[in-house]
């Protein structure tokens, strides 16, 4: 009987602060209710919701708000699909930007074996820092300095160092941007995800100077730009340029080029 | 009184140093270390939480379960007290203080479920103290935790520029450091009170 009295003064205890506890939360949340812009849940839900920071907020918490705040435009966030920014424009009551999927895309193919080590750099290991430097790890100063610091930057795990140069896993990539903003070479630029053709080469030199430290690099012929039926490509110094939206990706470039640096892809 | 006040004090932040001796609320001591600034914002945040929930639990321990000769329930009640308090607290902030609710906010749920808080609680009623001495002990232990993750922090925003071995890039150095961090409190260990 004992026993029994104690089980049923320990259930009756608990119970009753387990109510007491509930009602003064209920009257707490009451009391301290704060209005929060309905949009901004809506916004936030239709965000991708991966926290990358590639929109310059703390995430995607901080620029839902901003958006709904008016701080921010509708498509604030660059990685957006363009489903999800229908959904938050007619939230916000704007018309809905067309999106025009992004990736990243790496402007060197100088790796180990066609580009030769001209010091052995054993400082911090960061690009910005080897860069900092002053003196070039290889022998071509253009090119991807491969220490990884995009690597680093990614958040989302789609970059990666082979042989040397920086590659993009363009099934990964979500084009934020971020990698490109730390490329102390500026290699790095945010491309089309429909690209049929792009230059792996950003080398500014003349045919002979780049032939002297790489194997691949682009001798600046111009024969692309020659051969090119909607002339979408141009020459910017010795490096030619493409104009995607002139560009039918016919893929002659790439058939013609000597030293095969202008990329094809079959997507 | 005063003297055995600041004992427990150095006790409790040192001595019997929560994560480093005890090993309680690893779990936001090792996800929260990468920057000094968040950690010493769940530092604080922690520091705040722990210090009010010892005494809410002594005062529900003493006035409620020690009466009714329920100390068996203490840690299922304790659990209870401390999550919905957490939760209070956080609306009170997000109401009346929305700046410090906006740097500690995303830190209290988290402190919720950290076994650092139940851990002091339940400690408190081992050691028979009393209402100041709970309170105080509350604030020495989260005073430890505030120490110990801004210490491990400070480590591994080293780690960022500094050439770690490949085996032991990521959580396993943070772990060796950890481990570190507890041999070289141990030093502590010989004072006793």
């Amino acid at each position: 009987m004992d026993a029994f009295l104690a089980i049923l003064i320990a259930v009756v205890t608990v119970t009753v602060l387990g109510i007491l506890i509930g009602t003064a939360l209920v009257a707490a949340s009451n009391k301290y209710h704060v209005e929060t812009d309905p949009r901004e849940e809506k916004v936030r839900n239709n965000l991708p919701g991966n926290n990358c920071g590639a929109c310059g907020f703390a995430g995607c918490d901080a620029v839902a708000a901003a958006i709904a705040a008016g701080k921010a435009p509708a498509d604030a966030c660059p990685i957006c699909s363009q489903e999800a920014l229908d959904k938050i424009s007619e939230v916000m009551g704007v018309a809905a930007k067309e999106v025009i999927p992004m990736e990243a895309y790496v402007h060197c193919a100088g790796t180990c074996g066609h580009v030769s080590q001209k010091i052995n750099y054993v400082g911090i290991q960061d690009c910005r820092a080897a860069v900092l430097s002053g003196i070039s790890i290889w022998e071509c100063d253009y090119g991807c300095v491969g220490l990884g610091t995009c690597v680093k930057e990614c958040p989302y795990n789609a970059i990666s160092v082979k042989d040397g140069v920086a590659i993009v896993n363009s099934k990964r990539c979500v084009g934020c941007g971020k990698c490109a903003a730390v490329c102390p070479k500026g290699l790095i630029s945010l491309e089309r995800k429909d690209k049929k053709v792009a230059v792996r080469c950003s080398n500014p030199n003349k045919g002979t100077a780049v032939k002297n430290v790489c194997s691949v690099g682009c001798l600046g012929c111009s024969i692309c730009t020659k051969k090119c039926p909607t002339g979408a490509i141009y020459m910017n110094g010795n490096t030619p340029m493409i104009n995607y939206s002139k560009c039918i990706g016919c893929g002659t470039c790439a058939d013609v080029c000597p030293r095969g640096i202008i990329n094809r892809f079959d997507n | 009184m005063e003297t055995s006040l600041i004992l427990i004090i150095i006790a409790t932040a040192f001595v019997n140093n929560v994560v480093l001796s005890q090993f309680l609320g690893i779990c936001s001591f090792l996800g929260v270390s990468k920057q000094v600034k968040t950690s010493a914002s769940l530092g604080t945040a922690v520091l705040f939480v722990i210090t009010l929930s010892s005494a809410v639990t002594h005062i529900v321990y003493t006035l409620v379960l020690a009466p009714l000769n329920l100390t068996f329930l203490k840690t299922i009640v304790f659990i209870l007290v401390i999550a919905a308090l957490v939760q209070i607290v956080e609306m009170f902030l997000k109401k009346k203080a929305p700046q410090l609710h906006k740097s500690l906010g995303i830190y209290l749920p988290l402190i919720t479920t950290n076994c650092a808080v139940l851990g002091v609680a339940l400690k408190n009623v081992d050691m028979e103290y009393g209402f100041a001495q709970s309170v105080t002990a509350g604030f020495g232990t989260a005073l430890g935790f505030l120490i110990a993750i801004v210490l491990l922090a400070a480590i591994r925003e080293r780690f960022d520029d500094s050439d770690v071995p490949e085996a032991f890039k990521g959580a396993p150095i943070v772990f060796v450091s950890a481990a570190l961090m507890a041999i070289a409190f141990i030093g502590f260990s010989g004072i006793k009170f």
